[in-house]
């Protein structure tokens, strides 16, 4: 049969390629014009080359928010895959506990991310927060806005609490896909638990748990609103992330050269970790007898 | 090794129920022997899958029990029961490799690793897998896959029986016919005993020696092949079994001439006699094979419409109208069939009566 060819079909796409035009393509173009000028104001612009892209690779204060942003997306994807798992393997599978725990799983989700901020300020404050002042009364010193480390617990809790949900639904969703048959055969064959777990559920969850390590590593990578409402960055520089730094040299300091540069470095490294996760997980589990 | 009893065994998925229609199977009272081949026909929510379920462990039954070589093994889990089940879709680990898929039973059990690598080459011998051993287990064809479940059930030398689930639903049609010769190759060779689901009658009829065909949660009638064929015991095993189904003619009977809307159907006089006592709903149930079909009147025979002619390549299924009521019959390929009007003869030994749905049979006789 012969092809049927009409290039009219690309008016078709058309729509999608004006929306991704001017939602990705035009503002990156931008981006990339930016950070190859030095700006002084409207008008007044001078072609620099690289020089923004190496006065950023050398500055020290990015570098160590670098390193923060690496430890906190590390801490988040080891703290909430697994319990996002196991929370997973113990819900109710039917029933209106089954329901009952998605609805409750779902609220941290429904929550402006700035709201959370804010509610997390109030429940670790510790003069009339409940967990702030319940720690003080228990002879612990909590304070997130003297201690380094105070802030960062608060931190972590609070993105846990937020985020560990999705990937228990994305993983929930994964668990209730597997045909009942697997459970039945492994019965029939005498497996325990741990190998119904081993063999059956994880390599099932493949998929979805690509996707959740997926999106935990990019939204916390990003982490923006949280530590913005919560700390500010501090005390000192302790919560600063790279998104952080990267609001305070471009609408602080008004640094539109250096922060361009920021950004595209920014968007290479989530590229290439992003990249990196997807290929580990494809290839995972796949090499052994 | 095991022969296998079912005593008077019910099931249903709600708690406490009462009524018969909340069972998905009712009562079934049966005896399966050691090395014997079963099937289990029947239409889709027969509760086929329930009653190997049960047998499997996989299910623990409302009522009743199990037992294996005459020991209670009702409240045992599957894995204690030393059954092996394949399923309607292949079930393979996909992270491991054929050869992992095939010592996986045995790995769970604690048998040493020398006895697990020559049972496996053994199964695999059987099986013809030897040459995927190493190969990943996804990715392989749905045949290959289906053969690698009933290796995993094989793999176990304690195992006693091994149950079939409608194993050969997502086989293509070609490979279907060799899968089926080799479990028959696997029966004769092992001599487990082996019970097989399918609601597909060519399946269950040509694997196994006696067939239970199931219908509402009720077990109509268990035997041989022939007998299914030639002595439906209930008028739900005459349509299901033979393609196309028993013809069915609600009649009333005068003497030894059964009436179908006044034509005249002659019966032998042993048919006649079993009717005596029977209520008034009867039918004659024939089979399309048993039916004559004439270009011209033939001493007995009566007069039918013709409806239409199917021609399925080897023989034909002849649709006729006899005073209302249709009947098929199946003919062969080189008869020629007249154009609308045709002669039925019914041969005297081949008619079955029916009552209120149940084959009349001669008291004693089974």
């Amino acid at each position: 049969m012969e092809k049927w060819q009409d290039n009219r079909a690309w008016f078709l796409v058309l729509p999608v390629f004006v929306i991704v035009a001017f939602s990705a393509i035009i503002p990156l173009l931008t981006v990339i014009n930016y950070s190859v000028q030095d700006i002084f104001g409207p008008g007044q612009r001078v072609f620099v080359g690289a020089e923004w892209f190496k006065e950023v690779l050398g500055d020290k204060r990015l570098h160590a928010a670098l390193w923060r942003q690496f430890l906190f997306s590390g801490l988040v994807l080891l703290i909430e895959i697994p319990l996002g798992i196991i929370i997973a393997l113990t819900m109710p599978k039917k029933g209106w506990g089954a329901s009952a725990s998605l609805v409750t799983l779902a609220l941290p989700l429904l929550i402006p991310w700035n709201v959370i901020g804010t509610i997390w300020i109030i429940f670790t404050r510790p003069d009339i927060g409940l967990f702030g002042a319940t720690i003080n009364k228990l002879g612990m010193s909590f304070d997130h806005t003297a201690s380094s480390l105070d802030a960062w617990v608060t931190l972590m809790l609070m993105e846990v609490w937020h985020w560990t949900p999705l990937v228990a639904l994305l993983a929930y969703a994964g668990l209730r896909a597997i045909p009942e048959a697997y459970y039945q055969a492994a019965k029939v064959d005498g497996a325990s638990s741990w190998s119904v777990f081993r063999h059956i559920q994880l390599p099932k969850m493949r998929g979805v748990l690509t996707i959740a390590v997926l999106l935990r590593f990019m939204d916390s990578f990003l982490i923006y609103a949280e530590p913005f409402v919560l700390t500010g960055g501090g005390p000192g520089n302790s919560t600063t992330f790279l998104s952080i730094y990267l609001v305070k040299i471009a609408v602080g300091q008004f640094d539109l050269g250096p922060a361009a540069a920021f950004s595209l470095i920014y968007f290479l490294i989530i590229l290439l970790f992003s990249w990196l996760f997807y290929q580990a997980l494809q290839n995972a589990g796949k090499g052994e007898g | 090794m095991a022969r296998i009893d079912l005593k008077q065994i019910a099931h249903s998925y709600h708690d406490g129920a009462q009524k018969p229609e909340d069972f998905a199977l009712r009562r079934v009272h049966e005896s399966w022997d050691d090395g014997g081949a079963y099937a289990l026909l029947g239409p889709s929510g027969c509760g086929k899958t329930t009653l190997l379920n049960i047998i499997s462990g996989l299910l623990t039954p409302s009522r009743g029990s199990v037992f294996f070589d005459g020991q209670d093994v009702t409240a045992l889990p599957p894995e204690n029961r030393n059954i092996a089940q394949v399923f309607q879709f292949p079930v393979l680990y996909d992270t491991m490799t054929v050869f992992g898929n095939l010592a996986f039973p045995l790995r769970n059990r604690g048998v040493d690793t020398e006895q697990i690598r020559q049972r496996v080459n053994e199964v695999a011998d059987i099986l013809d897998l030897t040459t995927h051993l190493k190969k990943k287990a996804s990715g392989l064809s749905a045949d290959v896959k289906q053969k690698i479940s009933l290796g995993r059930g094989l793999v176990r030398s304690d195992v006693a029986a091994i149950l079939f689930d409608e194993p050969l639903t997502v086989i293509d049609p070609q490979l279907k016919w060799h899968l089926r010769c080799k479990l028959k190759q696997i029966h004769e060779r092992l001599k487990l005993t082996l019970i097989y689901v399918t609601h597909d009658q060519v399946e269950a009829l040509t694997f196994a020696d006696r067939v239970m065909v199931m219908h509402g949660g009720k077990m109509l009638q268990a035997g041989a092949p022939e007998d299914l064929f030639e002595k439906p015991e209930h008028k739900f095993v005459g349509y299901f079994i033979g393609s196309p189904g028993m013809n069915f003619l609600s009649c009333i009977l005068d003497g030894n001439i059964a009436r179908v809307n006044g034509a005249a159907i002659e019966l032998a006089d042993a048919t006649a006699a079993l009717a005596k006592k029977a209520g008034q709903k009867l039918e004659i149930g024939i089979r399309p094979t048993y039916l004559k079909v004439h270009s011209n009147k033939q001493p007995g025979s009566i007069a039918a419409t013709i409806k239409n002619v199917e021609d399925q390549g080897s023989f034909k299924i002849v649709t006729l109208i006899l005073n209302q009521q249709t009947l098929r019959a199946r003919i062969p390929e080189d008869q020629p069939i007249p154009d609308k009007k045709a002669w039925l003869s019914f041969p005297t030994q081949k008619i079955r009566l029916y009552a209120d749905g149940q084959l009349l049979r001669a008291q004693g006789a089974s």
